[in-house]
């Protein structure tokens, strides 16, 4: 087991390898350092003075790959490429290209309120979806199931953006229940929350519950559960009792794929809810256009991915013993 | 004077493909079965036609012309050196099927079938007295669903957001097809260093998360050439040809990030096929490689293709709005329901609540998106019984 999940280790070094260099040549080569100074300073009247003493204030000054006029480990070391990107590697992100922050820090601080939305809307929304996906699987074939897949692929259909901006003005503005946006420290921030976790549940439902019905129904045609059937146990013990342990193994890798991401937030929900946390963070720096902490935020994505992929390569053989070692 | 964008040719492709797939289905067996396969579902059929509607408005918007310039007379301007001069502003068959509604514009907010603007403006009345009232529209009663902030009409808009919204839903994947077949057929056909080269690539792609992957690319490359609008000279190749298109960027970035489920789908389906007693056949015969490749495992994968190609298309129109929204999507100028989401946002937070935008957008987005979901089920239940109910 331990040297399984060595080697799954190592085999995601040279895919990290290359999200780190895809990253330099779009961050570095097709957008080059002078872009960037122009971009900040303003595009007009930008003498080339200014341009020079930003990229030396920032650490742009040295060639993006390859370093001719040093000798040694000195060509590769001493570039663009080597002292902003390589640094990635073991996570330290430097500092932000605008207001010179360390995003090291803001990132930090910046989980929490993430969590604080994405933890509880995801654990609601599976919930919700594996208890709709299994009642639709228990009624299957009556109106009950159609309407409910009329219901999801309904849902599917319309976009989150009017998800949230149509529960911020139903519940938010005109109801007044909840507060439209905003974020407050500890117990306070709970009024804040509940909103968003609402609008994220019916935003993913559709698809959600489309998934886990699929996942239950294909596991109730399985031999199994015809020896169950046959051998006259009621249809629920065989929902429950049967089906779902087994259907249990998709539902749980498609849980672990996810969790990395929590960590992320959401980009939109965050923005439109005030959140102040790593979607908002990323969505501002898009907005200022503020290199370093896109490129920081590709990154620390990619390496949330990895992680997921690889969490749920080991869970397949935690609860899978028919998944071999290989 | 015909001015054509990168992005037209992708309608121009998408829709004589369709009549291709539509016309040999009356002689070709497998379409022939895959089409009663369709029949049979009334609700997939009604989808169709709306799908047929949606893809028509898109391509009257994608002829467009521009018009000499006429002076007061009627004379054709002409500059120093005699040659034709052209308004910048090219007009689609769209544009000008609907005169009306393209000229008809306000001042400002108007609701839908109002005779006067939403907000008070300061008047003279004929008997001299000075008032603030809501003044009369200059088109009353003809805005079926209300004019936006500068006063243009809300439903052309959206018809011209029709466009849009069908670019970046099939030319995200028409544009990646090639790549994706190419790559996926090598890897799973040749296998070995192949396989692994590509598999690296593709795994590499799918774990930057796709929306910052489409970020980074559209901060680099979204902004620089034609943004919508108006033709400048120097982003069109002989007056004609656009090439440089943001909204072509922003298909060609979102077709990169999804292509990975194409060319994984693709290496299996290979990997499959290359084993089979009819290749294996044709081998024995004498047959190259590259002709089993050409004549036996292509033609056995379009299913998975077009199979992609459907149910990725209401994804992409969905994604459109999102990314607009943050601001990377199409450009400002470029008619989007993305576009007329966002501005929704300030207009719902006015007393009283501008509300016809945002129902203009959502309207005919789900119109869209809804029978493209149904449609997709049903194509993919025909082309792969096997995939049914997933």
């Amino acid at each position: 087991m331990l040297t399984y999940v060595i080697r799954r280790i190592l085999y995601a070094i040279p895919i990290v390898i290359g999200v780190n260099v895809l990253t330099a040549l779009l961050f570095f080569y097709v957008n080059t350092p002078d872009d960037m100074a122009r971009k900040i300073l303003g595009e007009k009247n930008v003498t080339p003075e200014a341009v020079a003493n930003w990229k030396a204030e920032h650490g742009y000054n040295l060639p993006s790959f390859i370093n001719a006029k040093e000798s040694g480990a000195k060509v590769l070391t001493e570039t663009v490429f080597f002292q902003k990107s390589i640094p990635l590697l073991w996570l330290d992100f430097g500092r932000s290209d605008r207001n010179n922050i360390d995003i090291g820090t803001e990132i930090k601080s910046r989980i929490w309120p993430s969590l604080a939305v994405s933890v509880p809307m995801f654990m609601a929304g599976l919930i919700v979806e594996v208890f709709f996906a299994m009642m639709l699987a228990y009624y299957r074939g009556t109106y009950l199931d159609v309407w409910g897949m009329v219901m999801s692929v309904v849902m599917m259909s319309v976009s989150t953006l009017f998800y949230i901006i149509g529960g911020q003005f139903l519940l938010g503005k005109a109801l007044r229940i909840f507060p439209i946006s905003g974020y407050d420290t500890g117990v306070y921030s709970l009024k804040f929350l509940i909103l968003p976790v609402i609008i994220g549940v019916i935003g993913g439902a559709g698809a959600g519950v489309r998934f886990y019905r699929t996942v239950f129904l294909e596991e109730m045609g399985k031999d199994y559960i015809r020896t169950a059937r046959a051998k006259g146990l009621p249809e629920g013990k065989v929902l429950f009792k049967h089906a779902l342990k087994n259907a249990m193994i998709p539902v749980l890798t498609n849980v672990v794929v996810s969790i990395p991401f929590l960590f992320y937030g959401s980009l939109i929900m965050e923005t439109f809810f005030s959140i102040p946390g790593l979607g908002n963070f990323t969505i501002d720096a898009i907005q200022s256009q503020d290199f370093a902490i896109v490129r920081s935020m590709v990154y620390l994505g990619s390496i949330l991915y990895i992680v997921g992929l690889i969490l749920t390569d080991i869970s397949y053989t935690l609860v899978d013993p028919r998944v071999r070692l290989k | 004077m015909p001015v054509i964008l990168s992005t037209d040719l992708i309608v121009y492709f998408v829709v004589s493909a369709a009549l291709y797939f539509g016309l040999s289905a009356r002689n070709d067996g497998r379409a022939r079965e895959v089409w009663f396969e369709i029949r049979k579902n009334k609700l997939a059929l009604a989808s169709m036609c709306v799908l047929c509607l949606y893809g028509a408005a898109a391509m009257a918007d994608s002829i467009r012309f521009r018009d000499a310039l006429v002076d007061e007379k009627g004379a054709p301007v002409v500059s120093s050196d005699g040659a034709v001069l052209y308004s910048p502003q090219p007009l689609s068959l769209l544009d000008r099927a609907l005169p009306g509604m393209r000229g008809n514009s306000e001042k400002t907010y108007s609701a839908p079938f109002s005779d006067r603007l939403f907000v008070k403006e300061t008047m003279e009345t004929p008997d001299g007295r000075v008032v603030r009232d809501y003044p009369l529209l200059k088109h009353p009663h003809d805005h079926a669903l209300g004019t936006d902030r500068i006063g243009a009409d809300i439903l052309f808009t959206a018809l011209k957001g029709v466009r849009t919204a069908i670019v970046i839903g099939t030319g995200a994947t028409v544009v990646i097809i090639p790549f994706a077949i190419f790559f996926g057929v090598i890897a799973g056909y040749f296998g070995g260093f192949a396989d692994d080269a590509v598999q690296y690539v593709y795994t590499t792609l799918a774990s930057i998360p796709g929306v910052l992957l489409i970020v980074s690319f559209m901060l680099l490359f979204g902004s620089r050439g034609y943004q919508g609008g108006v033709v400048a000279a120097k982003d069109a190749v002989l007056a004609v040809f656009v090439p440089n298109d943001r909204l072509f960027w922003l298909c060609l970035i979102l077709g990169i990030t999804s292509w990975t489920d194409l060319c994984r789908l693709i290496r299996g389906e290979t990997l499959k096929l290359r084993e089979m007693d009819y290749v294996q056949a044709s081998l024995a015969f004498g047959s190259s490689r590259m002709r089993v490749i050409y004549t036996h495992i292509v033609p056995n994968l379009m299913h998975l293709v077009l199979i992609t190609f459907v149910l990725q298309f209401s994804g992409l129109v969905l994604a459109e709005s999102v990314l607009s929204y943050i601001g990377i999507g199409v450009g400002p100028q470029t008619a989007s329901w993305g576009n007329m989401i966002n501005a929704s946002r300030l207009e719902l937070s006015r007393e009283p609540v501008v509300w016809w935008n945002l129902l203009g957008a959502f309207v005919f987005m789900f119109a869209l998106v809804l029978p493209a979901n149904v449609f997709g089920d049903a194509v993919r239940d025909a082309l792969d019984p096997r995939l049914r109910n997933r």
